[in-house]
């Protein structure tokens, strides 16, 4: 096992890892980021008095507003000399957050991906095809330095050119694949319709995340490649892939404890909940330079998978993620906020603000509708105007963004007013699975 | 000719519903075209009163408004309508849609254009084509 020592460090070695990070990480981004600094001085917690595990309950949180309001660089804590690369969140305008890595998280990062690797038993010797977007996306990169480091070949094929994958998975001898699930499943089922036996070929397993995912969808994967199917978990804004990662057991994701301290907080008190509860995930960075986070609220709901794990580390696990504390989607890997379909509803005079979004699957692929109501003054006696403003929203979004999606003119007053939170979303992605989710 | 437009999302029940609302409300239909989408279609009707009718259907939450549209007597023989339709490409007016139907008080048949030119009237009547009104079937 990469790390044994460090994976495998009782609770009280932990604690004082984790408690000696804390403090030298409160002195440091008190002196070197002003969001930290005002937020210290307005709850009037001095940094130093942060000693313990147990005294982070006393920190403030970090929220995504957080970030967006010190877009781009405002809440890196390394100077821009030490800073050699950034990355975003998914990219969506106007909700963009921006993160910065020193070499040192780098490698930092490489490390903990080369981790979950190891735990998926690859070793140098392994060619791994990193079908992951390249690009600000933290997906392909992480995987493709994780990989290096391992001393395993990387092939950078990214996302996309799905019958090329195919004759790389084919031709190059690849042991491993990295990508959404969702990306897997498109792969699997062009392979099928080109001929190709995906379990006749060499590769034995396979990386899977960015996105959530059922069950039932690592089942059909394991089952369309003959591989064995290891959730990785991250969020750019804590580093990428590799905050935590599953083991052979497959019972919850070992988060790199050494690394980050997680807390599960009751979604209404913020009160820490006992292992085995849900709430919200935070995580703090114990050891990030570039953009160093205090208590970052996730909006990921889950819960620690209680007792000890079979592989013999001793990081405590995450269960995989069933749901989301607020409204943000994940839609074919991008973070869309429905509040940025409403902005570009809004600035179509065509089309009334009255709007649902549904999500479906086609095969592999989310695929997305927004219904809006036509605007009851407008002229729509000629189907080329409807046409006409059909295509004015839908290239509104899509450039809003970054994702196309279907849009379909309903009749006005079809949409279901609500006084509180509107249902603005129906989900039917995982309607079909949702008998077996946990 | 005024004519009532209707927008009504393309799923069952949408069209019977609009059209019971029409028919409680004592309004007579003498001819119906439907434009359809995948998702919508515009339904278009020539009735008795084609105001009344799509207030009847506002008030029910209906998306309906009212058009002017052209309707044009044609000749009830073989070639009636291409001829209609030379003297229209002729003066390179533009048809958005057109759909004729005929009734019991009209001889001739009638076609019911939206077309580009808002003086197509002038151009039809010229050239010695008759402009059908709502009041020719009302009478």
């Amino acid at each position: 096992m990469l790390d044994e020592r460090e994976q495998c460090l009782s609770r009280e070695e932990r604690d004082v890892v984790q408690a000696d990070l804390l403090h030298k990480l409160c002195r440091h981004v008190y002196d070197h980021v002003d969001t930290y600094r005002k937020k210290f001085d307005e709850f009037d917690i001095d940094p130093a008095s942060i000693n313990t595990v147990g005294d982070i309950a006393s920190l403030p949180f970090t929220v995504k507003d957080d970030l967006r309001a010190a877009y781009p660089y405002k809440m890196f804590a390394a100077p821009m000399d030490d800073i050699v690369r950034v990355h975003s969140s998914s990219g969506t305008t106007g909700q963009v957050s921006v993160v910065g890595y020193t070499q040192r998280d780098l490698d930092m990062w490489s490390r903990l991906v080369a981790r979950a690797l190891d735990a998926a038993g690859a070793t140098a010797a392994d060619i791994m095809q990193i079908s992951y977007g390249y690009g600000l996306f933290t997906g392909g990169l992480g995987l493709h330095y994780g990989t290096e480091h391992l001393g395993a070949t990387a092939i950078p094929v990214s996302g996309g050119n799905t019958q090329r994958q195919i004759q790389i998975l084919r031709d190059f001898g690849v042991t491993g694949i990295a990508a959404t699930p969702s990306y897997a499943v498109l792969i699997a089922e062009t392979a099928q319709k080109l001929g190709v036996d995906l379990r006749e070929l060499p590769i034995r397993f396979g990386i899977f995340g960015a996105e959530p995912w059922s069950n039932a969808l690592r089942a059909q994967i394991e089952e369309a490649f003959g591989l064995e199917a290891f959730d990785i978990y991250g969020l750019s804004e804590i580093l990428g892939p590799g905050v935590g990662f599953e083991c052979h057991e497959h019972d919850g994701l070992h988060i790199n404890e050494d690394h980050f301290l997680i807390e599960i907080l009751d979604t209404e008190t913020l009160a820490p909940v006992a292992d085995g509860t849900y709430g919200e995930v935070v995580f703090t960075t114990l050891t990030k330079e570039g953009i160093p986070l205090l208590r970052y609220r996730t909006r990921d709901i889950s819960r620690i998978v209680a007792g000890d794990c079979a592989c013999g580390r001793t990081t405590r696990r995450l269960e995989r993620i069933t749901g989301r504390s607020d409204d943000m989607l994940i839609i074919r890997g991008v973070n869309v906020y429905p509040s940025q379909i409403e902005q570009v509803l809004l600035d179509v005079a065509q089309v009334a603000p009255h709007y649902q979004i549904v999500l479906s699957k086609k095969g592999a692929l989310d695929d997305v509708e927004v219904r809006v109501e036509l605007d009851p003054q407008v002229d729509f006696d000629e189907i080329r105007s409807l046409e006409r403003i059909t295509n004015i929203v839908k290239d509104a979004l899509a450039s809003a963004l970054a994702i196309s999606v279907r849009v379909k003119l309903v009749e006005s007053g079809t949409i279901t007013r609500s006084e509180g939170k509107a249902q603005r979303l129906v989900d039917l992605r995982n309607a079909e699975e949702e008998g077996e989710k946990r | 000719m005024k004519q009532l437009s209707v927008f009504l999302e393309n799923a069952p029940g949408h069209l019977a519903r609009m059209t019971r609302l029409l028919g409680e409300a004592g309004h007579n239909m003498y001819a119906l075209m439907t434009a359809d989408t995948a998702d919508y279609g515009v339904v278009r009707v020539i009735c008795d009163d084609p105001d009344a009718a799509a207030q009847t259907l506002r008030d029910r939450d209906i998306t309906a408004q009212v058009h002017e549209v052209c309707a044009v007597a044609v000749p009830d023989r073989p070639g009636g309508l291409s001829d209609l339709l030379d003297t229209i490409a002729e003066a390179s007016i533009d048809i958005s849609y057109c759909y004729c139907f005929v009734h019991p008080s009209c001889s001739d048949a009638v076609t019911v254009f939206r077309l580009s030119d808002s003086e197509a009237t002038v151009v039809l009547e010229t050239a010695g084509y008759r402009i059908v009104e709502l009041e020719d079937f009302n009478a």
